[in-house]
C-alpha cells in the first residue's frame, strides 16, 4: 500500500514557497508514492494546480482534507499549533522545525505520536548529506536575492563602464560573512561586475572567496573562528575590536554592504553601528540578511526597507519568498533526495532507519518519543595519511620524464662504475682490435641514442616506435650482401642456394618493415595538427 | 662504388638516422624527421647494392624481393586502422627479429666469411652469430605473441606456469651449454645441432616471456620488443663487421630501452617484475586481505547521457582522460566532435594522457591525432595534474587504474605509488565504463564511490554519441 505524501499550502504570512514542485512530484511518484497537493499551494511559486495534476498529483480542496489524508506531510515553514492539530495521529512530518527554538512545538508533535524529520537538523558535516541540505540551498538563493535587492535599491551600475556620456566607476560591495549565503552573494555581485570584498572570522574560507571573484579582507588580529560543523563562533573582545575597526574602514569606502553573519542559537552579531552607517556615502545600500535574528546592523528594521542617514537599509526576512519558484524547486529536490534515502526499496513506503547517521540526525521525534538532540556522529576515521613512501614517487616526477630520478647514492654509483670498469678491462684484454673498433662505435651509438630519444615528446612515442622499427630494417643490408657476393676462394663448398634463399627471404621481411614502417609513420605524423 | 665511398655513404645514413629520431622531439619537425629516415635508408640500401659487396648477378633477386616486400608493407601501412597500431608495430618487430635470425643462419653457413678467421676472432664471430640469432628469434616469437594478445587472438590474461622462473633459468643454462658446444664445433654441420637446439629454446623463451605478461603491461612489452629488435640489428652488425648496422641497432635499442623505462616508471614498477610476469604471484594476496578492510565506502551514482551533456555544457574547464576503452570502442571521433562543440562554445577542453594509457606508448595521442584533435590541447599527466582543482568536469573515458586514488591513499594497494591523474580533485568527475568491474590490476577503484563522481555506464561510443546529440539540441 503506497503512502501518500501531502503538500499543504503554507500558512505563514508572506511565505510564497511550496514544499514540492510538479517536476519533483513525478520523481516521487516514480519512487512509488502517491502525492496530494492542497489547492493553491503552489500559486505563489508559479506552480498552478493544473501543473501538479498533470504531473500526477491529486488536488485536495482544503487543508483539513489534505492533512487528514496524508501519511507524510512536506512543509516549508515551521508548523503552527493548528497545523499540528490537523496532523494525523502517528503521521510523519518533514520540514523546518528548529527544535531548539520551539520546545512547545516539539511537545505537541510528540503528543501526536508523530515522526518528525527536521530538515534544519541535518548533520551537515556528512558529505552524503549535501544533496539534502535545504539550509544550504535556501541560503544560496537568499544570498543571490540579497544582491538583487541591493542592486534594486542602489542608484548606479554595478559594473564600471566607459560610455559616451562619461566614465562610470564600478560599485564596491562588501560582504560580511562568507557562509553559503555570503558566497552566493559574492558570486552574484562579482557576476554583475562589482568589485567585491568579503570577510569572515573563519580564515579557511579565504580561498573560496577568491575563487568566486572576491577579495578577502583580513581582520588584523590572530584568532581562528571555526566553531565546528562549518559555523562560526563568538570571538574574543580583542578580535571584535580589530574587526570593528576594519568594518568602519570598509563602510567609508564601499557602496554596498551585505551582512550574513549568524551564530547558531545566538542573536546575530552587531557588526555595523549607527556611526558606520552615518559614515557611508549617501545613496549607499545595506542589505541585512540577519534581520530576522536581530540584524547585523544596528539600524535594521526587520521586514522593512528604511532610509537612515541617506543609506537604504534593507531588512527583508523573506528573501527566499522573493524568489519563490527557485527556492521551492531546490527545496523540493532536497526533500526528494531525503525521500530517496528513506525509501531505498522504491516501493512507496518510508523506513526511518535510525542506524543511518544522516537520518538519525534529522529525526527529532520518532513515534511520539523526542529524539532530539541526536548523539554526536561518529565520523569515519579520517583517511589515513598516505604513507610517505607512497607519496614520494609522485613528487619525484619533477619536470617531464626527462628529469630522471634523483642521483644514485654514491655507493651504488661506485659499484656500477666498478662493474663497468671490470667489463671494459675484460673486453680490452681479450678482444681482437677489429672487434674493439666496432665496440667503440656501439657504445657511443648507445649514448647518442639515449641522448636523442630523451628529447622525444611523449605524444610522439608511437611514431617513434614505428620509425625506429622502420630504421631497424637496416638489417636488410646484412641480407643484401649475402645475395650475390664476390666469389672468394674457400675451403669448403658454399651452399649457395640455401644462402640465397635465406637472404632473399630476409630482404622481403625487412622491406615490408622498411616501407610499411616509414609509410605508417608518415600517415600518423600527418595527423598531428594544431 | 668503392669501399670508401660506401663507408662515407654509411656515415651519411647514420647522421640522417640520428636526425630522424631527433626530429621527433616536436610534432612540427617530426615529418621532416621521418623524411630524413627515408633518405638515410635509401642511401644505405643503394650504397650497399651498388657497392663492392654485391655483384650484378644479385640485382634481379634483390629487386624482386624488394618489390614483393615493399608492396606488402605499403599495403599494410595504408589499410591499418589507428586503433590497430600496437598490433602492426608488434608484427613488424617480429619481422625484424626473423630477418636477423635469417641473416645469422646465412652467415654461419657461408664459408666465405668464416674461413678467413681464426683464434679469438673466430670465437667472437661465432658468439656474435649465436647471440644474434638468439635475440632475433626471441624478438620474433615474443612479438608474434604480443601481436596475438593485442589483436585479441590470444587472451590477455597472463599465463603463469608453475615455476616459470626455474623454467627460464634452465632454458638459459641449456643455451649457454650448447653455446659452448657450438663454439667448439669444427665444421658447420657439427655446429648446426647446437644452433638449432638454441633456436627452439629461444623461440619457446620468447613465447613464454610474453604469455606471462598481462594486457595492461603491453606498453612495456611493445617497447621492450622494439628495443630487442634494435639489439638484434646491432648483433647482426657485429656479425658482419658493419658499423652502420651497429649504430642503427644501438640507436633503436636504446630508444626502446628508454621507452620501456618510461613506461615502467609510469606504472611505478620494476622492469624486472614486468618481465618476470603478471602482477607478481605474491602481491594480490596481502592486498586482498588489506582491501577487505579498506573497502571503498558509499555508493556509485549513475548518471545519464543527457545529464552528462548538461554538466559539460555548464562547465568552463573540462579535462578528458582517455584510456584503452576509448580505443576499443573507437570513440575518438565522437570525442573530437564533442571537443569541437565545447571549444566553439568557449569551454576550455584539454586532454590528460597518462603515459601508459592504451596498449603502447603514445597510443592515445595517435588516436586523438587521427580524430583531428589539435595536439596542443593534448597534454601529459605532469602538465595538467595540478589543474584538476580548477576543473569543473573531468571525463574519464574507458580508463580505470590510471585514475585510481588508491595509488596515492592506500599504501597496501597493489598499485600504490603509481602516478595517477587526480581526476577526483575536479568539481565533478564522470567515469564512462561498461560496468563496475575492476581494472586490469584487479583493484577496486574508490574513485567510483566519491561524492563528486558520476558513473556513465555503457559502450563509450554509444554513450558519447548520445551526449553529442543532447549537446547539439
Amino acid at each position: 500500500m503506497p503512502q501518500i505524501i501531502g503538500v499543504p499550502k503554507e500558512t505563514a504570512a508572506g511565505e510564497k514557497r511550496v514544499a514540492t514542485v510538479p517536476e519533483v512530484v513525478e520523481k516521487l511518484i516514480k519512487l512509488g508514492f502517491k502525492v496530494m497537493v492542497q489547492s493553491g499551494a503552489g500559486d505563489a511559486a508559479n506552480c498552478s494546480d493544473d501543473t501538479y495534476r498533470a504531473a500526477g498529483a491529486e488536488i485536495a480542496a482544503s487543508a483539513a482534507q489534505l492533512w487528514s489524508g496524508s501519511d507524510i506531510v512536506f512543509k516549508v515553514g515551521v508548523p503552527t499549533a493548528e497545523e499540528v492539530g490537523l496532523l494525523r495521529e502517528g503521521g510523519t512530518l518533514i520540514g523546518f522545525i528548529w527544535p531548539a527554538q520551539n520546545p512547545e512545538l516539539m511537545q505537541q508533535l510528540a503528543a501526536k505520536k508523530a515522526t518528525v524529520l527536521a530538515i534544519d537538523s541535518l548533520p551537515r558535516v556528512l558529505s552524503r548529506a549535501q544533496k539534502m541540505d535545504a539550509l544550504t540551498s535556501q541560503a544560496g538563493v537568499a544570498g543571490y536575492r540579497a544582491v538583487i535587492e541591493a542592486a534594486n535599491a542602489f542608484g548606479r551600475f554595478f559594473n564600471g563602464q566607459i560610455t559616451a556620456a562619461g566614465k562610470v566607476p564600478p560599485a564596491k560591495v562588501f560582504i560580511a560573512g562568507a557562509g553559503v549565503a555570503g558566497l552566493a552573494a559574492i558570486g552574484t555581485a562579482a557576476g554583475l561586475g562589482a568589485i567585491v570584498r568579503a570577510n569572515d572570522t573563519r580564515a579557511e574560507v579565504a580561498d573560496q572567496v577568491v575563487s568566486l571573484g572576491g577579495e578577502f579582507v583580513k581582520v588584523d588580529y590572530e584568532e581562528e573562528g571555526s566553531g565546528g560543523g562549518g559555523y562560526a563562533k563568538v570571538m574574543s573582545e580583542g578580535f571584535q575590536k580589530a574587526q570593528r575597526e576594519m568594518y568602519a574602514k570598509q563602510a567609508k569606502e564601499v557602496d554596498i554592504i551585505i551582512t550574513t553573519a549568524l551564530i547558531p542559537g545566538k542573536p546575530a552579531p552587531r557588526l555595523i553601528t549607527a556611526e558606520m552607517v552615518q559614515s557611508m556615502r549617501p545613496g549607499s545600500v545595506i542589505v541585512d540578511m540577519a534581520a530576522e535574528r536581530g540584524g547585523n546592523c544596528e539600524l535594521t528594521e526587520a521586514g522593512k526597507t528604511v532610509v537612515k542617514h541617506g543609506v537604504t537599509i534593507v531588512g527583508y526576512t523573506d528573501l527566499n519568498s522573493r524568489l519563490a519558484k527557485q527556492s521551492s524547486t531546490l527545496y523540493a529536490t532536497n526533500l526528494f533526495r531525503l525521500t530517496e534515502e528513506l525509501c531505498k526499496t522504491k516501493d512507496g513506503v518510508i523506513n526511518v532507519n535510525m542506524e543511518d547517521d544522516a537520518i538519525r540526525g534529522l529525526t527529532v521525534v520518532k513515534e511520539g518519543g523526542i529524539t532530539w538532540p541526536p548523539p554526536p556522529i561518529k565520523m569515519p576515521a579520517a583517511p589515513p595519511k598516505p604513507a610517505a613512501a607512497a607519496a614520494k614517487p609522485a613528487e619525484k616526477k619533477g619536470h617531464g620524464h626527462g628529469g630522471s630520478s634523483e642521483p644514485m647514492p654514491a655507493q651504488t654509483l661506485a659499484i656500477v662504475f666498478g662493474l663497468g670498469a671490470l667489463a671494459f678491462w675484460f673486453v680490452g684484454a681479450y678482444a681482437p682490435p677489429a672487434f674493439l673498433n666496432h665496440f667503440t662505435v656501439f657504445v657511443l651509438a648507445c649514448f647518442v641514442g639515449y641522448m636523442v630519444v630523451w628529447n622525444v615528446t611523449p605524444a610522439l612515442h608511437t611514431p617513434l616506435m614505428s620509425v625506429t622499427n622502420a630504421i631497424s630494417s637496416i638489417i636488410c643490408i646484412g641480407a643484401l650482401v649475402q645475395v650475390a657476393p664476390l666469389p672468394v676462394e674457400t675451403a669448403g663448398t658454399r651452399p649457395a642456394a640455401w644462402i640465397l634463399g635465406l637472404a632473399v627471404f630476409g630482404i622481403v621481411l625487412t622491406t615490408i618493415n622498411m616501407f610499411g614502417g616509414f609509410a605508417v609513420t608518415r600517415r600518423m605524423l600527418d595527423m598531428f595538427r594544431k | 662504388m668503392s669501399f670508401s665511398l660506401v663507408t662515407v655513404a654509411y656515415i651519411a645514413a647514420t647522421i640522417l638516422f640520428i636526425l630522424s629520431l631527433g626530429g621527433l622531439s616536436h610534432p612540427e619537425t617530426s615529418r621532416r624527421g621521418n623524411l630524413y629516415g627515408i633518405i638515410g635508408m635509401t642511401i644505405a640500401v643503394l650504397a650497399t647494392v651498388l657497392g663492392p659487396q654485391v655483384t650484378a648477378h644479385g640485382y634481379a633477386w634483390i629487386i624482386g624481393a624488394m618489390v614483393v616486400g615493399g608492396s606488402i608493407g605499403l599495403y599494410a601501412a595504408r589499410t591499418v586502422k589507428m586503433t590497430q597500431m600496437p598490433e602492426l608495430v608488434a608484427l613488424m618487430h617480429s619481422l625484424v627479429g626473423l630477418a636477423a635470425a635469417m641473416v645469422g643462419f646465412a652467415t654461419y653457413i657461408d664459408p666465405a666469411v668464416t674461413s678467413s678467421l681464426s683464434g679469438a676472432e673466430k670465437v667472437i664471430h661465432e658468439i656474435e652469430i649465436y647471440v644474434g640469432i638468439l635475440i632475433g628469434l626471441v624478438t620474433f616469437s615474443g612479438s608474434l605473441i604480443a601481436f596475438g594478445k593485442l589483436s585479441g587472438k590470444i587472451g590477455g590474461k597472463p599465463l603463469l606456469l608453475p615455476g616459470r622462473h626455474a623454467i627460464n633459468l634452465i632454458g638459459l643454462l641449456v643455451v649457454i651449454y650448447f653455446g659452448a658446444k657450438f663454439i667448439h664445433a669444427d665444421t658447420v654441420d657439427a655446429g648446426m645441432l647446437p644452433l638449432i637446439v638454441m633456436s627452439v629454446i629461444s623461440l619457446l623463451f620468447g613465447i613464454h616471456m610474453v604469455m606471462a605478461i598481462g594486457g595492461a603491461d603491453m606498453p612495456v612489452v611493445v617497447s621492450m620488443l622494439n628495443s630487442y629488435s634494435g639489439w638484434a640489428a646491432a648483433a647482426t652488425g657485429f656479425m658482419l663487421s658493419n658499423d652502420l648496422l651497429i649504430v642503427t641497432g644501438a640507436l633503436v635499442g636504446s630508444s626502446g630501452a628508454i621507452l620501456s623505462y618510461i613506461m615502467c616508471k609510469a606504472m611505478n614498477r620494476h622492469f624486472i617484475s614486468v618481465i618476470a610476469g603478471g602482477f607478481g604471484g605474491g602481491a594480490p594476496a596481502p592486498a586482498a586481505a588489506a582491501g577487505a578492510a579498506a573497502q571503498p565506502q558509499g555508493e556509485a551514482v549513475p548518471v545519464s547521457a543527457s545529464e552528462t551533456a548538461e554538466l559539460l555544457r555548464e562547465a568552463k574547464n573540462v579535462i578528458i582522460v582517455p584510456g584503452y576503452g576509448m580505443a576499443v570502442a573507437q570513440a575518438q571521433h565522437t570525442v573530437n566532435e564533442i571537443t569541437k562543440y565545447l571549444r566553439d562554445k568557449g569551454v576550455n577542453v584539454r586532454f590528460g594522457i597518462h603515459p601508459v594509457a592504451g596498449r603502447m606508448p603514445g597510443h592515445m595521442n595517435v588516436l586523438l591525432a587521427e580524430a583531428k584533435v589539435p595536439y596542443d590541447i593534448v597534454l601529459e599527466m605532469d602538465e595538467l595534474n595540478e589543474d584538476f582543482p580548477d576543473t569543473d568536469v573531468a571525463m574519464v573515458i574507458g580508463a580505470n587504474d590510471i585514475v585510481n586514488p588508491a595509488a596515492q591513499d592506500d599504501p597496501t594497494s597493489p598499485i600504490a605509488g603509481m602516478p595517477v591523474l587526480e581526476v577526483w580533485k575536479a568539481k565533478t568527475s564522470i567515469v564512462m565504463k561498461r560496468s563496475m568491474a575492476s581494472g586490469y590490476a584487479g583493484v577496486d577503484n574508490p574513485l567510483f564511490y566519491k561524492e563528486n563522481n558520476r558513473m556513465l555506464f555503457g559502450d563509450a561510443k554509444k554513450m558519447l554519441d548520445e551526449v553529442l546529440v543532447v549537446l547539439k539540441t
